[in-house]
């Protein structure tokens, strides 16, 4: 190697008996030469205490202008945004103001910076990679080894304190209990039952013929319209042939079928009728639910069907429910099955 | 010359200027601080800029923040919207909805100032986000996350974490129809976890779905718990930085251990504070003439309604798609139930950070690399990694598309049954396709750099006299015709491929050689420069 090509800047370190060639931090990259004649240290003032313009008052001049009018923007458009401000404000108008404001500010600043204030770029030591040396990491290990033996030496004390810090740990915990309500019941009940009427959104009970075929409707149980968990689709299939599964015989009157809401999937309501295929389709994930087929997932990721609601008619003539449902609703959990 | 009264007001600057810092050193003897702080250089390059973006938004974010929660109710009690003309939403009138929807509504119409304050917020997350991601891309591109800055990828990634749970929080404020249907799927994902997941849920929620403790349990999550903890990992983030000096890309001159670039004082700091300025201009901008969030068009939640197009902001899409394309698996057995959304809802997710997380380590184990940089690479002589990066970006894209089947499916007229299945397809054909692509173009981008047409061979150009050209590699001719040095191209081993450099991330010392030989040497004619390969 031929050092005597070497600019003789980055040769002259400014640490003692520190030698690039010998670090072997110092890595090629790219086939750069780091030996290329950029000094690793400019002393602070040599290179960069020149601005842009300082030769030229003609060109500093026109800078000085040019920030200046970026800086009267910004002052007109304060004083716009006052006026708008004051008139009842005007969200577009605001909008634009603050752009023209602050970009103005902004684009200014940096005209100053670059063309008026002192500053190129400069380069130097990175200093020792943020790596202290020998005696100094000793000297660090044995001030907390200082401690290690005289600790090791008690070993029933720092079980005991493991142990409290168990016991007490838990005890910590405890008021997370008291965040919310235990989960069980609610996750398996609804407010239906035997013979609760159902109503509309505005709690008006209805017949079976408030319903027309191929129609749909939301409906609830009477007086329990803000029960979540309860929301079910009531569905007219017309002469529709559907399936009547085992176990579900005489839970639709004619065409008449009712679902809950709840998807199964991910527990949004499952509120798109397709009534030319028959399909509930859940806007969130797409599961899509075959109501002639007692509401069974034909496509998306919901692999169980939406659970059927038994209805009757009462005395009075009103739908009502036979039963609850029969299985939880909605999405599943740990303990569902 | 100066004038002698510009000579006295500059004397007269110096003195005030004493005056102060010395008065602040009586004090603190912070001298050595501050004169080390004002030199500190920060190199210069347009990427290093957005993570400078992502924290002015943060900001932002702040002052409007404190600004819109003057105004917001934590509310979910049931009351009756009752405007008046000219001041609020006249088709909601008389709705039941929650105090909370009813005092963004009020912000929205009745407050001065209000909208704007309200959708700079919205766009500031927004854009907050995607400088993060940006931020992380180039982080990882270009491996700045190796050794020594391994910890700051960690807390960055935290940050990535907190900023997005601050965000759906924020976003879920409002209590409107599109957000409160949000939540309800995260209900159902946190109640899917096996064990634990109904306590946890009700836990957070207080009670079964939608119960009326979220909406403030949500308030005091997104105003204070993750503001906190952005605010102390950003501390942390910044002060690593600070410790461990920027990285930069390499260039002629730049070492490991030398640094290149602005002082703080005055260039980056102006140019920076400048940068925030132009920030809350274009948010501004963006807050008063580009809508967002029209939580007045979606109504009030309840919880049986639902509207079609239900989406979250961007930056969940991700993990919306995924819990729209898993299959409809759900297990079974002892009496026990793991549900469908705990796999695209947590597994997933969970899998794509523990990866992000490790990175580092993986990085590391891949190139058998321990040693410092602080130069960092340029993605084309890290092909697997690049690789790696891109078929993530396009696993990401491909579940972002899939939050939107049902609309894109309507705009492509493509029932969205044959859009998703395209989908499920696309989350393993989509990244290894597009990683092959990006591994191979980045090898065909380092055989250009290597290439001798393609590049002047030894980098520097010579026309003699009488008109011909050569190299001043040739001119030596010590290392064949072949061999590319100096400033052109890589170091690779000669034969025009450069498969050496990438496998143990650094030079050879053989290099190291080559190029003292051959730079600087006096150029006889006129000398034309190879080009800057950091501009390629």
């Amino acid at each position: 190697m031929t050092t005597t090509d070497r600019p003789t800047a980055s040769g002259d370190h400014s640490y003692a008996g520190y030698d690039e060639d010998d670090d072997p931090k110092v890595k090629l990259h790219y086939g750069i030469d780091p030996h290329d004649p950029w000094p690793d240290d400019v002393p602070r003032g040599q290179d960069d205490s020149r601005w842009r313009f300082q030769d030229n008052p003609r060109l500093a001049r026109r800078a000085e202008l040019k920030i200046a009018f970026c800086w009267t923007l910004t002052m007109l458009s304060g004083i716009a945004l006052a006026i708008v401000y004051c008139v009842g404000g005007q969200p577009q108008v605001e909008g634009t103001m603050l752009f023209v404001g602050f970009v103005g500010l902004g684009v200014g600043l940096i005209l100053w910076a670059r063309d008026l204030l002192p500053g190129t770029e400069v380069t130097a030591s990175r200093g020792t990679h943020n790596i202290s040396d020998a005696a100094k990491r000793e000297a660090a290990v044995e001030a907390f080894n200082r401690t290690v033996d005289p600790i090791a030496r008690r070993p029933f004390l720092l079980r005991m304190l493991g142990l409290v810090g168990g016991v007490f740990g838990v005890a910590a915990l405890f008021p997370i209990a008291s965040l919310g309500d235990r989960p069980h019941r609610t996750l398996y009940k609804t407010a239906w039952g035997p013979g609760v009427r159902l109503v509309d959104q505005d709690n008006n009970p209805l017949k079976p013929a408030d319903i027309a075929v191929n129609g749909i409707l939301t409906v609830f149980p009477e007086n329990n319209i803000e029960s979540p968990q309860s929301s079910t689709v009531l569905i007219n299939l017309g002469d529709a042939p559907f399936d009547v599964r085992p176990g579900t015989v005489g839970w639709n009157i004619g065409g008449l079928v009712a679902f809950s809401k709840i998807c199964t999937h991910a527990g949004c309501p499952v509120g798109l009728y397709n009534a030319q295929t028959h399909q509930l389709v859940c806007p969130c994930h797409q599961s899509t639910f075959d109501v002639l087929k007692g509401c069974n997932p034909v496509f998306g990721p919901a692999s169980r069907s939406l659970p059927q609601l038994p209805l009757a008619v009462n005395n009075a003539g009103y739908l009502i429910s036979s039963e609850g449902y029969q299985q939880p609703v909605g999405p599943g959990f740990w303990n569902r099955a | 010359m100066s004038t002698t009264e510009e000579r006295l007001a500059a004397e007269k600057r110096m003195k005030y200027e004493r005056v102060g810092l010395d008065a602040v050193d009586d004090r603190l003897g912070s001298s050595g601080f501050i004169q080390k702080a004002l030199d500190k250089i920060f190199p210069d390059h347009w990427s290093f800029m957005v993570g400078e973006i992502a924290m002015y938004c943060f900001v932002v974010l702040l002052i409007t923040g404190v600004y819109l929660a003057l105004y917001y109710v934590p509310s979910a009690a049931d009351v009756v919207y009752h405007p008046t003309p000219g001041h609020g939403y006249m088709p909601l009138a008389g709705q039941h909805m929650s105090e909370a929807y009813q005092s963004v509504l009020n912000i929205s119409f009745n407050v001065r100032a209000g909208l704007v304050m309200r959708q700079m917020h919205h766009w500031a997350a927004v854009v907050f986000m995607a400088a993060i991601a940006f931020h992380l891309c180039r982080i990882f591109f270009t491996g700045a996350f190796r050794r020594p800055r391994e910890t700051n990828w960690v807390i960055g990634l935290l940050l990535l974490l907190s900023v997005m749970l601050e965000g759906f929080s924020g976003y879920s404020l409002p209590d409107d129809l599109l957000s409160g249907t949000g939540l309800r799927v995260v209900f159902s994902i946190v109640e899917s976890i096996p064990f634990i997941g109904t306590w946890l849920a009700f836990d957070l929620w207080g009670s079964q779905f939608p119960g009326s403790s979220l909406i403030p349990r949500l308030f005091v999550v997104h105003e204070f718990l993750f503001p906190l903890a952005i605010i102390g990992l950003l501390t942390a983030h910044l002060m690593l930085i600070w410790r461990q000096k920027h990285t930069d890309f390499p260039g002629p001159g730049k070492t490991e251990t030398n640094i290149r670039g602005s002082r703080l004082w005055p260039q980056y700091a102006i140019k920076s504070g400048a940068l925030l300025m132009i920030i809350f201009g274009v948010l501004g901008a963006l807050g008063g003439l580009f809508q967002i969030n029209a939580i007045w068009l979606y109504g009030p939640y309840n919880p049986y309604t639902v509207s079609a197009g239900a989406q979250p902001d961007w930056y969940v899409g991700w993990l919306d798609g995924s819990v729209r394309l898993w299959p409809h698996w759900e297990f079974r057995s002892f009496g026990h139930e793991i549900a469908n959304p705990f796999f695209p809802g947590v597994l997933v997710p969970g899998i794509v950070f523990t990866i992000m997380f490790a990175w580092p380590q993986i990085d590391r184990l891949i190139y058998k690399d321990h040693v410092a940089h602080n130069l960092l690479d340029r993605p084309r002589d890290k092909p697997f990694r690049t690789a790696v990066g891109v078929g993530a970006l396009a696993f990401f894209t491909d579940l972002t598309f899939a939050s939107g089947t049902d609309l894109l499916g309507n705009d492509l007229h493509m029932p969205f049954e044959r859009l998703i299945e395209i989908l499920q397809y696309g989350v393993f054909v989509a990244p290894l396709v597009a990683g092959a692509i990006a591994y191979k173009t980045c090898q065909a981008l380092q055989r250009t750099d290597a290439h001798p047409i393609m590049k002047p061979v030894g980098g520097i150009l010579i026309r003699t006299a009488d008109g011909a050209y050569h190299t001043l590699g040739d001119e030596h001719g010590a290392h064949g015709d072949h061999d590319g040095h100096g400033h052109a191209v890589d170091d690779h081993d000669g034969n025009g491929h450069a498969a050496a450099h990438d496998d143990d991330g650094n030079g050879s010392a053989d290099g190291n050689g080559h190029a003292a030989e051959e730079v600087d040497e006096p150029a006889a004619g006129a000398a034309i420069s190879g080009p800057d390969p950091s501009g390629s």
